[in-house]
């Protein structure tokens, strides 16, 4: 039985625990709505974009001197898995579900007798990743000094990504990200990036007819490379909003479970403070019993 | 006939502009043009330069460095990087330049035996000082 000094210590020190989760999740739903607020901005660039590129590819797409983004290499042996995750723990099950449907991936591709490249961006992928799929790691991009991710960081991801393609190190690529559904909900996601696959529903309502300039394959060429950008910013920025929603739900049950500890605690020490009482009264009742 | 016409500017981080346009004066790889309401549907890449759009409500200047603009019903302009003109300092130019300079440099080590690639860097290197010239900033040649 723990005296009442201990019980007392343990109040305190959960106390302060409870401080600082209830700190986190605070600053996190800050983070949350700046994050949501720059994903909301994207959208109108990564909508457009799409759209063109998906009516441009639609039109371009079939003829065999489709680029290589577009078409695909004409084989898929080697997979680039890329894995977006972020480079904080404590966010609950944010990091080790996008890492978990990586490993489950890679093992598929590696089952199937694939060869499985991966390039992390994110301490906490890498760092979980790497005991099982650490021998196919080539490279890790550190995201860990960026405050605010911008188009430029998910450029330079996007610039090692298509060099590599272009020296033919792969044939596929994979983006892990996690998909931003609501704070409580964030839905990991395997992405197809290379090559490059849009939907061309935007063709039926955008039958009118366009004029380009340059033509149509140069426009394209130009385009594939920015859209593998756009991608991939649009994933970071999804992953921001889901990484802060996660963290917030979770540093929110931290708390609560925080408050629940103490209220047990309380109670207990309640309970043992009376227990010294009633034994003090018997000893001293007896005692005068005695005379 | 419409007077005016829908103009978006929207980079990836931000939608820049959207108003009413009377015409908009654009930088497109192989020359500038000139957008009306009614202009034929047209997309063109855009060249590092200067976008201008005219509007009743005065004229505004944007420097665009790459992406893409669509003429149709409206006007989207879709720059990868895109300020106002009076917000364009001389240290963000200096580093475009040098950024330019370092593909140019790249290209010319990477395709020793392929034209094509250093000619393309080579045009955006003097796009970029052209683009400086015409903003007063001195591209540092």
């Amino acid at each position: 039985m723990p005296s009442l000094k201990d019980l007392k210590n343990r109040i305190e020190s959960v106390k302060n625990t409870r401080k600082i989760t209830k700190a986190m999740q605070m600053v996190a739903a800050a983070k949350l709505r700046r994050a949501q607020e720059s994903a909301e901005a994207s959208r109108p660039y990564t909508e457009r974009f799409n759209s063109v590129l998906g009516s441009l590819a639609s039109s371009v797409g079939e003829s065999e001197n489709a680029p290589k983004l577009l078409s695909g290499t004409g084989a898929d042996q080697t997979y680039l898995l890329v894995v977006l995750t972020a480079e904080r723990g404590l966010c609950g099950g944010f990091n080790s579900n996008i890492s978990k449907l990586a490993r489950q991936n890679a093992q598929t591709l590696l089952a199937a007798g694939k060869t499985v490249k991966i390039l992390t961006v994110g301490k906490k992928g890498r760092d979980s990743l790497r005991r099982d799929l650490g021998d196919h790691f080539i490279a890790h991009v550190d995201l860990s000094e960026v405050k605010r991710v911008g188009y430029t960081d998910a450029q330079s991801v996007a610039k090692d990504v298509l060099s590599r393609f272009d020296s033919s190190e792969f044939d596929v690529a994979i983006l892990f990200y996690s998909q931003f559904e609501n704070v409580v909900s964030q839905i990991p996601t395997a992405q197809q990036i290379i090559p490059a696959s849009y939907d061309n529903n935007a063709t039926d309502e955008k039958s009118t007819f366009y004029e380009y300039e340059p033509d149509e394959g140069a426009i394209l060429a130009n385009l594939l490379p920015r859209g593998v950008a756009t991608q991939i910013f649009a994933a970071l920025l999804e992953n921001g909003a889901s990484e802060q929603g996660a963290r917030m739900s979770a540093m929110d049950n931290a708390t609560r479970n925080a408050g629940d500890m103490i209220d047990k605690l309380t109670i207990e020490y309640n309970r043992s403070r009376q227990a010294v009482i009633t034994n003090e009264l018997i000893e001293i009742i007896s005692g005068a019993e005695a005379l | 006939m419409a007077q005016t016409m829908q103009f978006d500017l929207v980079c990836p981080e931000r939608r820049l502009a959207s108003l009413e346009v009377t015409s908009a004066q654009i930088p497109g790889t192989e020359g500038d043009l000139t957008a009306m309401p009614g202009h034929m549907h047209l997309i063109t890449t855009l060249r590092p330069g200067v976008l201008k759009v005219y509007s009743s409500e005065g004229d505004q200047e944007f420097v665009v460095t790459g992406g893409f603009a669509e003429v149709g019903e409206g006007l989207t302009v879709l720059a990868e990087n895109a300020v106002l003109r009076s917000e364009m300092a001389q240290s963000d130019f200096d580093a475009m330049i040098k950024e330019a300079k370092n593909i140019y440099v790249q290209a010319k080590e990477n395709f020793v035996s392929e034209p094509g690639p250093v000619d393309e860097a080579a045009k955006m290197m003097s796009d970029m000082v052209a683009l400086g010239d015409e903003i007063g900033l001195n591209a540092g040649r």
